[in-house]
Parts: structure tokens; sequence; C-alpha cells
């Protein structure tokens, strides 16, 4: 049944508490959790560092909202531990990178045939074949770099083959920027995966920032660099769809909405009963924070909840392999490239577009996303399982 | 007992979903319809910042007027004492990380049901004498002038090799056995590194220093020994346990 937000109220904020020890729980395991139970932890981390991310701006702009954005944060942050550190230690920096890629490419192919506007649909299809080309550059680092199956983590839900070429998913900023949708006639729906699919970007973004100088291997630190540049785009493209018109309470009160929604989707689908029953607990919260933050739209705005939130938590995200959906995508869309706000095909793109003059200054001198693939394909345990191949360590260029 | 080696529901490989790998695999031939393993440009771009690459870092120079002097190489018979203080700094980072590594081991130890304990006595003991160790290195660099609280580029680059070791030994999930396995690793490299520097000392005129760093490594040939026993006839045990059954199945069906 249908989760009702509006008679569910969840756990009152006084009631979300924590302790340390309940923060830093066992991790999940690398080797015999499902892949989407890392999806999940992942797509949820991004979702609470967001809910961060938002509510300290807005607190900065808007003095009635100062105070309780910060009591909502510092539940926010406490269920962003709790979330992330699920995630466990012999998990390296590279094979993070693969989830992280396995997140965008299958939360986004949900979240792009569940869309209702068209449009946005389309912007969702068109980032989702560039994060698949990710996928495939990360996999052959990890093949070429640490002798390691990408397809360990991804436990063959998700292709591993080229999308459209990192290379041209240089653009440039005018060519990022989208259609934002309409506050007052888009579908609550819309809304939320505009919220949920910007917040998966920026923390990957950020996680790349992160990690990308821990590495030592030059062409790593290259790809890192390359790859983070595009997870900035996308982040400007996901989070252009939002209408700046909405007010910060509004998007706030979406923001709640966003993370009710995910963590009932979370919930709905999970398979590890320990992960499932913080899933439930944080519904619980998170209906909570929205009823609180419902509240003070009403006495601050003088305007109904129901304008902007749905009556129920729509259709959950599907956390399952999209593979036929993605390779659809991939042979209609693959060719498409941004022109302002609109796609066109490459052939329309011209020469003296600002994209194509940005992206070969950044790639004269070498595209490290082309370098590590070369001649790359996938197999199981590794191009070094390939009997007939004769690699020398030469050869695939290993440091 | 919790070993770390029991079947389950492993799915990290093909095997777990024979239909979604099949899958996979037919994706990644239609992607890419000639593979091949062009790994020159990768080589070009990694020659490149080798060749541009600056050093990770310098030995400091001695902190003492007899440093000084032996730095000049007045007292030392090799022309570069710099040599051998980075490779006591080494000797000394990899010592202090080796009894923080003997800690976490001991604190697992305790922690495991009485059928999973080593001579806990025993490990202690090894513990202790890393320790030892650790302070008879940071003497010897200041009797040669140098400053032992320096992080010299081989103790830098010996922190970077050991950085598994610890994520081994300090993860909770794991096992005594995975545990040893990377004491193991830590003793094998530590009696080689004691090896040479006993070898440099020697070339260096450092009498003293020889006697005192091969008593040190016999105490680590013992470490050695004994970890290396532990860990096989805590293999071989396991081998012999009653194992719990398992199923197996395809784990979706995507």
């Amino acid at each position: 049944m249908a989760l009702d937000i509006f008679h569910e109220r969840g756990v009152p904020l006084e009631r979300q508490v924590f302790t340390w020890r309940d923060l830093v729980r066992t991790p999940i395991s690398k080797l015999d959790d499902d892949a989407f139970t890392r999806v999940r932890i992942i797509l949820m981390n991004g979702l609470e560092t967001f809910a961060l991310r938002l509510g300290h701006p807005l607190s900065w702009m808007n003095d009635d909202l100062r105070r309780p954005l910060a009591q909502m944060r510092r539940i926010e942050k406490h269920q962003q531990t709790l979330v992330n550190w699920l995630l466990p230690p012999d998990l390296s920096p590279l094979e993070t990178t693969i989830a992280y890629e396995q997140v965008a490419i299958e939360v986004t192919a949900s979240v792009a045939q569940h869309e209702p506007d068209p449009y946005l649909a389309q912007v969702y299809r068109f980032g989702l074949l560039e994060d698949f080309d990710h996928m495939h550059r990360f996999s052959a680092l990890l093949d070429r770099l640490e002798g390691k199956d990408a397809n360990n983590i991804l436990q063959s839900y998700t292709d591993i083959r080229p999308g459209r070429p990192t290379a041209v998913e240089h653009r440039a900023p005018e060519d990022d920027l989208r259609e934002h949708y309409d506050r007052t006639t888009a579908a609550p729906l819309t809304k939320l995966h505009a919220i949920t699919l910007t917040g998966a970007e920026f923390q990957t973004e950020d996680y790349y920032m992160n990690i990308g100088p821990l590495f030592a291997d030059p062409l790593a630190r290259q790809l890192y660099a390359e790859i983070s540049a595009i997870e900035e785009q996308h982040v400007t493209q996901y989070g252009s769809l939002m209408d700046p018109n909405e007010s910060p309470l509004e998007r706030w009160m979406l923001m709640q909405a966003t993370e009710v929604y995910n963590y009932y989707s979370c919930a709905e689908s999970e398979s590890n009963p320990r992960v499932r029953e913080i899933w439930t607990r944080f519904v619980d919260y998170e209906l909570g924070q929205l009823h609180a933050t419902m509240e003070l739209f009403k006495a601050l705005e003088r305007r109904d909840p129901a304008e902007v939130l749905p009556e129920s938590v729509p259709e959950p995200i599907a956390f399952e392999s999209h593979r036929e959906f993605v390779r659809q995508t991939l042979a209609g869309e693959v060719d498409l490239r941004a022109r302002g706000t609109q796609f066109v095909d490459k052939s329309q793109e011209g020469a003296d577009s600002p994209s194509v003059i940005y992206r070969d200054q950044m790639n004269s001198e070498g595209s490290p996303s082309e370098l590590v693939a070369a001649g790359y394909r996938w197999r199981p345990g590794t191009e070094l399982s390939d009997g007939r191949a004769k690699a020398t360590q030469q050869e695939v260029g290993a440091p | 007992m919790k070993t770390g080696i029991e079947m389950g529901l492993n799915r990290t490989g093909i095997g777990t979903s024979p239909l979604a790998a099949k899958a996979s695999i037919q994706g990644a031939e239609e992607g890419v319809p000639l593979a091949g393993i062009d790994g020159s440009g990768m080589a070009r771009v990694r020659a490149d910042y080798v060749r541009d690459a600056e050093p990770i870092g310098t030995v400091p120079p001695p902190t003492s007027v007899k440093g000084a002097v032996l730095s000049a190489g007045q007292l030392l018979s090799g022309k570069r004492p710099a040599v051998l203080l980075d490779k006591l700094s080494e000797r000394l980072a990899f010592e202090r990380t080796g009894t923080r590594l003997y800690e976490a081991l001991i604190a697992k130890m305790e922690a495991m049901p009485a059928t999973e304990k080593l001579p806990l006595e025993e490990v202690r003991r090894f513990h202790d004498e890393e320790r030892a160790h650790m302070q008879l290195v940071a003497a010897a660099i200041e009797r040669l002038g140098g400053d032992p609280t320096a992080e010299t580029p081989s103790a830098d680059v010996d922190g970077v090799a050991s950085m598994g070791l610890l994520q081994v030994i300090a993860d909770p999930r794991t096992s005594i056995l995975h545990s040893l396995h990377a004491i193991h690793i830590a003793e094998l490299a530590d009696n080689d590194g004691w090896l040479l520097l006993i070898q440099l000392a020697g070339s260096m005129g450092q009498d003293e220093m020889v006697t005192a760093f091969s008593a040190a490594l016999d105490e680590e040939e013992e470490h050695l020994e004994s970890v290396r026993r532990w860990m096989t006839n805590g293999v071989l045990a396991e081998a012999q346990r009653e194992a719990a059954t398992f199923e197996p199945g395809e784990a979706h069906a995507t």
C-alpha cells in the first residue's frame, strides 16, 4: 500500500536520536551482499549529503529558517554517517568508484523511465549514457592498474561497454544548462527526481575530488580529474532542472519529501534485513522532518503543503538491472550532443560550437579516458584472463 | 568459530548468475567488437610524468655538531651517510608500525573465543620486542647525530607499503588467520630489512650497530618462524574442520 505522507507523521524530531555505536555498525559484505544494497547505501548517502548542502545556504539567507534547519541538519548529518559507514573497508577507492557509477546508471535509468515530463526524461537519458561510459573507463583502469574485475562489484547487473565517449562529454557551461520544470504545473514526482539525481551526482563529484589525489598513478589522477569535471557538468545539468522560483522553504520541503521517497524505495526492495531495518527507521525519521517542515511552511508562507507535495509516495525507484533500457537508449541516442538546452545529432554540433572549442582545448594534450581504455573490452576475470592474448606489462602500460 | 573460510552467498563471480553474466559478456563484445590490449598511450603518459617527477622528499641534515662531522664522512667509512640514516629511519618506522600491528592482533585475540587463541603471551613478547627494536634504532640514529623523529623518504615509502597490513588486522571482520597473513608479510619484509641494514652498517664501519642489530635479527627470525607456524597450522586445521552445508543457486535472474 502506498505511503500517505500527509497522514503518516513518522517520528517526532525530539525522538530522532543516535549514539556513536548506533552510527558505526558492522558494514555490509563486499563479497556476499547484493550489489543493489551497496547502490542504495551510496544513493542515500548522496541524498543526505545534499540535504546538508542545501540546508546551509538556505539558513544563511533566511533568518526564520536558521534554527529549524540547524536542528534538522543535525539529524541528517547523523543519518548520513550511519548510512555511509555501512560501506566496508575492503572496498578500494576505485572499487567504490565502480559502485558509484552503478548507482548513476541504474538509478538514472529507473528515473528516466518513470519521469512523466518527456523533456526531463530525455535529459536523464542523455546523462545516463555519459555515466555509462565512465563505467567502461573506470573498469579499464581497475583492470589495467590494479588487476581487478569490475564485475566483482557489479555482479553482472550492469553492462561494461562504451557509452557516449567521455572525451566528447566536455561541454561549454551554456550547453550544460537545461530548461527547468515549472513549479506550478510540474508533477511532484518530477521535482523529486530532479533532487534525487542532483544529489547523487553532487556526491559523486565530491567523492572523485576527494579520492583522486590518493592515487599514485598519474593516469588515474588524470582520469579522476577528467571524470569529476563531467560530474560537475552533470550537477549543473540536473540542478538546472529545478525551478529557481521555488521558495527556500518549498525547496526544503521537497528535499524532505525526496528523502522520504528514496528511503521508502530502499525499504521496499532491500534484501539485507539489517539494512532494511535502517531504511524503515529512516522513512519514519524523514516523515517526522517532513511534517516539521510542513508546519513551518504553513506558518511562514501561509500556504498549503498539498500545493507542492504528492498525496502519497510515488511508485518506488526500481533497484534492478535496466540492461535492456540502457541498451536501447545507447542504440538510439549515443550520438546526441547538447546545444544550449536542447539535444542535437553530433552532425549538427558545428566546429564553431562553444562546446567543441572547449573540448578541443581540454583534450589537446591527450585524453585520459581514451588512453586508459584503448582497445579495452571487459571479460570475466579481467582482460588478462584471455589466454589468446600475449600481454606483457609493457603492452598494457603497467606502471 | 569465525574463520572467514566458509561457503556461502558470495556474489562476485560470474557463476553467481550465469544468465546475467552471459548478457554482460555479450554486451561487452557488442560494445567493443575489436578488442586489443594497447597500453602504448598509457605508457607514454606515465613515462612523461616519471621524467618530470621530483623526489618524494629528502633526508634531513644532522641535528648536532657530531652529526655534521659524520655527514662530512669523517666517522663513517661510506661516502653517503644519508643512505644509512634513511634506512635506519625506514627500520624505525617499520618497527613502530609493527608494534601497532601486534597490538591490533592482541586486541583481536583477546576478543575471540578461547578455541582460536594463539599463545597470547608469546605474541605479547613479540610486541614488546618490536617496540624495543624501534627504540634501538632510534638510539642508533641519535648516535649518528640524526633526528629519529624525522620521516625520511624510505620511511615514508615503507608507511605507504604497510597501509594494507594494518587495514587487514584492524578490520573486526577479519579472522586471526587473515591477521596472521598480514603479520607474516610484515615479518618477511622485516627480516630482510634487518639483514640489509646490518650489511649496510657493516659496510660503513658501524661495528657496534652490527652487533646490536644482529641480536634484533635473531628475535625477528623467531617472530617469523612462529608466525609462519601458527599460520600454517591454522590453515591446515581449518581444512579438516567440519563444514556447514550450503546449497548454491542463481542469485538473480535478470
